[in-house]
């Protein structure tokens, strides 16, 4: 019986670290191009390897950089990290919903490491996620992060040209690798996934919304309309 | 190491982990109405379908890469491959794809 218990107490974490393997080759260009950028940009390595382990956040960190060079200042650089960062909010509430109720520390010290990417593979995993599960899977996206930030300023290379290219999709295809599935299985997640599609574009073509807000709008209109039209299907069946 | 950067770095570290922290705390000890449970359930689909349209057409300045990268990951997806290997062949169908421009 005791194997049986470390089995099942180990499985969590490792099921994580297996889920966290897209991720992390994700992760590796963009991190890289980012320790690369943060030289050109005049960061010592300390201040880049910081704020990839402070920070952890793709796109702010980028952002950060190219408003460091124009010379913005801090305050702006923080405000705009913040609406860059304001749909990890509703990402932690819906990951609310399917966390298991593991004590309030382990829930504060994982919610560190949500982003788009851990988000998207807890939330398409079956059944609930607990602290373990979320360590291992966080573990394999920070640790890819932080290293490869730290390398790719220690090296100053990022990878070869064609291929620094082709990986630029690998995240976009890990979406569409969690999505696709639940799309064949639910109707309705077809109409979630499009109609958000549609509002993002709206949103950045029509509406010139910044990145930020209209990721997290359509996210937010799609969720609920989609929502209320079910409401209202499921009545008229009642 | 220069202080404002230092100071940057807090600065966006903290405003980047309190809307990631602060719903996970506090929402596991309210309940909400089922209606905004149900948004709650749909976010992940919804979220995954903004986070990939349109930005994944203008990954490179050719759309055309964009575009066969989405093709080959919907593909992929689509007859049962998992992640990994859905991200390995659409990254082998662009290193094709700029080999052959």
């Amino acid at each position: 019986m005791e194997t049986t218990w470390t089995a099942s107490k180990m499985a969590p974490f490792r099921q994580g670290m297996q889920a966290g393997v897209a991720i992390a080759i994700g992760y590796m260009p963009i991190a890289l191009t980012f320790g690369l950028l943060a030289k050109t940009t005049g960061l010592t390595l300390a201040e880049t390897v910081l704020m990839s382990v402070i920070v952890f956040a793709g796109a702010s960190q980028y952002i950060a950089l190219s408003l460091l060079s124009v010379g913005t200042g801090i305050f702006e650089i923080i405000l705009t990290t913040f609406i860059l960062n304001i749909r990890h909010f509703l990402m932690s509430a819906s990951l609310s919903e399917k966390a298991e109720p593991d004590e309030l520390w382990k829930k504060a010290l994982y919610a560190f490491g949500i982003t788009d990417e851990t988000f998207s593979v807890a939330a398409m995993k079956e059944g609930t996620v607990n602290a373990s599960y979320m360590f291992g899977l966080i573990m394999m996206a920070y640790g890819s992060w932080v290293v490869n930030s730290g390398i790719g300023y220690a090296v100053g290379k990022s990878l070869p040209e064609s291929l620094q290219d082709s990986m630029s999709v690998a995240l976009y295809a890990m979406f569409i690798g969690l999505l696709v599935p639940a799309l064949k299985k639910q109707r309705k997640t077809v109409w979630l996934a499009g109609l958000a599609a549609v509002f993002n574009s709206l949103g950045t073509f029509v509406f010139h919304l910044s990145k930020g807000w209209s990721i997290v709008l359509a996210t937010l209109l799609s969720a609920v309309v989609v929502q209320w039209l079910a409401k209202e299907g499921g009545n008229k069946d009642e | 190491m220069n202080n404002a950067i230092i100071w940057m770095i807090i600065g966006m570290g903290l405003v980047t982990y309190l809307p990631r922290m602060l719903p996970l705390v506090l929402f596991g000890r309210v309940e909400l109405s089922p209606f905004w449970q149900g948004v709650l359930k749909n976010v992940p689909y919804a979220a995954l379908g903004a986070l990939v349209i349109p930005d994944i057409f203008f990954i490179q300045d050719d759309i055309l890469f964009g575009i066969i990268g989405f093709a080959a990951a919907v593909i992929a997806a689509w007859l049962g491959a998992n992640v990994i290997i859905v991200v390995l062949a659409s990254v082998a169908v662009l290193s094709c794809y700029s080999m052959l421009i």
